[in-house]
């Protein structure tokens, strides 16, 4: 059960302007359930590499296996492959069209063949997922506030019950808050469905964070393929400056030059003499353990609360209401 | 140079008859005032009044109550608008809706073209506006042949030629990819260092506030806080519950100082964090 490229190469059209989107000899498989993130600066190939996935784009070159079959044979079934690979593009609300929210989210179900009622059961079952209330179902989408609408355009390739699911930058454009829902709705996606995910993202924060497995894309060529460990570590990947590494990468590297690390011990874990982290919560159990090598304890007089979630300890409730807030307001903002 | 009093703004929700139906203060009660030469960072989550605000500076929108005040004209007298717009410019968040000239040099010679401006200082204008945001090479280009980030500096580049005193962005950098956010943010800051500029900078990436002089934090239509960043961030609970997050190093070092490492919790850059970390033992 996965994805297979075998050696996919793409052109656009031998005069275009985007000659640079194309695609070179890339094979990778990806498996059921994983959760892969995608990155690779501004014209790399990300978009095009994608849009095979789902069969939007067939490869000039190579061959596209989906649990075993080709894809790419005369009889092959592309609207199954469509409704098993659902994708999200950049900005997904702009895709937004009917009149109401539930019509938008059962759009795609009965495209597949879903009767009207069976859609409604999924389309809800869909927005109940990324966490639309009832109330919301039969205003007009254009009503809703910019992290709503992204979480109904997600609903709405949720409602097809996909087994892999693309969102190409999901969190463009969000703030902290719409930005931390939307990826915790993915992880729950990942975990609670075991839905793979492929993650397209220029944030390394995020995809350090949440990904098992990256992909890196450069001009066309898929130029590594590993954990984030493995990936930040290879430092060559990151020498132009389209693509950065993650802030804890990029913070160990400055306290390693300060010699905090080498002081205290040799670093086991990369083998090497210096310390290495890819996100907040490694870089912290990483100087923890430094501080506790050399000797330090827990001072008595430090401020030691309780440890509160990513979300700042708000409860659910609390954001609902400073969510539904956001909307009056921004509709407010629509005014002008 | 921009002096804001009790401010308000309420949104009206309509019905199809044309009454009243709902009405919410987007912008509630808000006072501040700006100095010449000031680079402010404006912080809130979606919905928190920041836009809005903002909107008001360069007369876009007008006081439900309260006044607005740039470099002493209130925006509410329609004879100012021109002049408060020269002096306040804006640019906004979507690189693909601001520009409307067919080759870059037009574009940022509207600006100017409109104000009535002779030629020959219009073109003197471009000239030193594109060169401000590094985009001279690209004089005579498409703009749709420009990334997200080039286009946002030729829209800064727009406002530049108007000689503005003040630039508001609300959001320059928010749909581009970390290299056109580094263009944009540096072209912004050398803007205000070298020529003096007011900056108001509406963003959600904290990394591009901690140089600011000040930082104003927005929510329900409020400012919720008004300070340093160094004094800002260290109300790391607060912002957490207002929906914003923090600088790496202020966050690492916070969840440092919650197991008990001694730590000030005035660290916003990686090098501080880095020289408390080594002085600790």
């Amino acid at each position: 059960m996965s994805i297979k490229l075998e050696n996919v190469s793409y052109q656009y059209s031998q005069n275009s302007a985007a000659r640079q989107n194309t695609l070179k000899n890339i094979s990778l498989e990806i498996n059921k359930g994983e959760f892969v993130a995608l990155v690779g600066h501004t014209g790399s190939g990300k978009s095009t590499l994608v849009q095979h996935l789902n069969g939007l784009l067939t490869a000039t070159e190579g061959k596209y296996y989906f649990h075993g079959e080709d894809v790419y044979a005369e009889k092959y079934n592309k609207k199954m492959l469509r409704s098993k690979v659902g994708m999200t593009f950049q900005y997904p609300e702009h895709q937004l069209f009917e009149s109401t929210v539930l019509k938008d989210v059962c759009f795609g179900p009965m495209n597949m063949g879903l009767t009207e009622e069976e859609a409604i059961v999924e389309a809800k079952k869909a927005l109940d997922a990324v966490g639309i209330l009832e109330k919301h179902y039969y205003k007009s989408p254009f009503e809703l506030s910019g992290g709503q609408k992204r979480r109904v355009a997600i609903a709405g390739v949720l409602a097809m019950n996909p087994e892999y699911f693309i969102l190409d930058e999901p969190t463009a454009g969000l703030d902290p808050r719409g930005r931390r829902k939307i990826l915790n709705l993915i992880k729950k996606l990942h975990e609670e469905r075991n839905m793979s995910i492929l993650l397209v993202s220029h944030c390394m924060e995020d995809v350090a964070e949440y990904a098992d497995r990256i992909l890196v894309l450069k001009k066309g060529e898929l130029v590594g393929d590993g954990s984030p460990k493995e990936i930040f570590a290879n430092r060559v990947l990151f020498e132009d400056k389209g693509l950065l590494v993650p802030e804890a990468v990029s913070f160990m590297d400055e306290l390693n030059k300060s010699g905090f690390c080498t002081r205290r011990c040799v670093y086991e874990g990369t083998g090497d003499k210096n310390c290495f982290a890819t996100t907040v919560d490694e870089a912290k159990e990483v100087i923890l353990e430094m501080l506790k090598k050399g000797g330090w304890q827990p001072s008595e007089k430090g401020p030691k609360a309780e440890k509160t979630k990513k979300a700042g300890g708000r409860s659910e409730k609390e954001m609902r209401t400073g969510e539904e807030e956001a909307v009056i307001m921004e509709k407010g903002e629509n005014l002008s | 140079m921009i002096k804001i009093k009790d401010l308000i703004f309420l949104y009206q929700k309509k019905n199809d008859e044309g009454q009243v139906v709902h009405e919410t203060k987007a912008v509630d009660g808000v006072s501040m005032e700006v100095h010449q030469g000031e680079f402010i960072a404006i912080l809130g989550h979606n919905g928190s009044g920041k836009s809005t605000l903002a909107k008001h500076i360069n007369g876009i929108l007008y006081p439900s109550d309260g006044d607005v005040f740039v470099k002493n004209m209130n925006t509410k007298e329609e004879a100012n608008i021109w002049s408060i717009r020269q002096s306040a410019g804006m640019v906004f968040q979507n690189p693909d809706n601001q520009i409307i000239g067919t080759i870059v040099e037009e574009d940022v010679a509207f600006g100017p073209e409109n104000l009535g401006i002779p030629t020959e200082e219009i073109w003197k204008r471009v000239d030193a506006a594109l060169k401000a945001v590094r985009m001279e090479a690209f004089r005579e280009k498409s703009p749709n042949r420009l990334s997200g980030g080039q286009k946002q500096r030729v829209a800064i580049a727009g406002v530049l030629a108007m000689e503005p005193d003040c630039i508001i962005l609300d959001e320059p950098t928010a749909m581009l990819d970390p290299k056109g956010r580094r263009g944009v943010i540096e072209a912004v800051k050398s803007l205000n260092k070298e020529k003096g500029i007011t900056i108001l900078l509406i963003t959600h990436y904290m990394d591009e506030v901690i140089d600011a002089d000040r930082i104003f934090v927005m929510d329900k239509g409020k400012v919720a806080m008004n300070d340093k960043p160094e004094e800002i961030f260290k109300r790391v609970d607060e912002l957490k519950a207002l929906g914003l997050e923090v600088p790496f190093a202020t966050e690492l070092a916070w969840q440092l100082r919650k197991e008990g490492v001694d730590l000030p919790d005035t660290i916003l850059r990686r090098e501080e964090l880095v020289k408390a970390l080594c002085q600790l033992n």
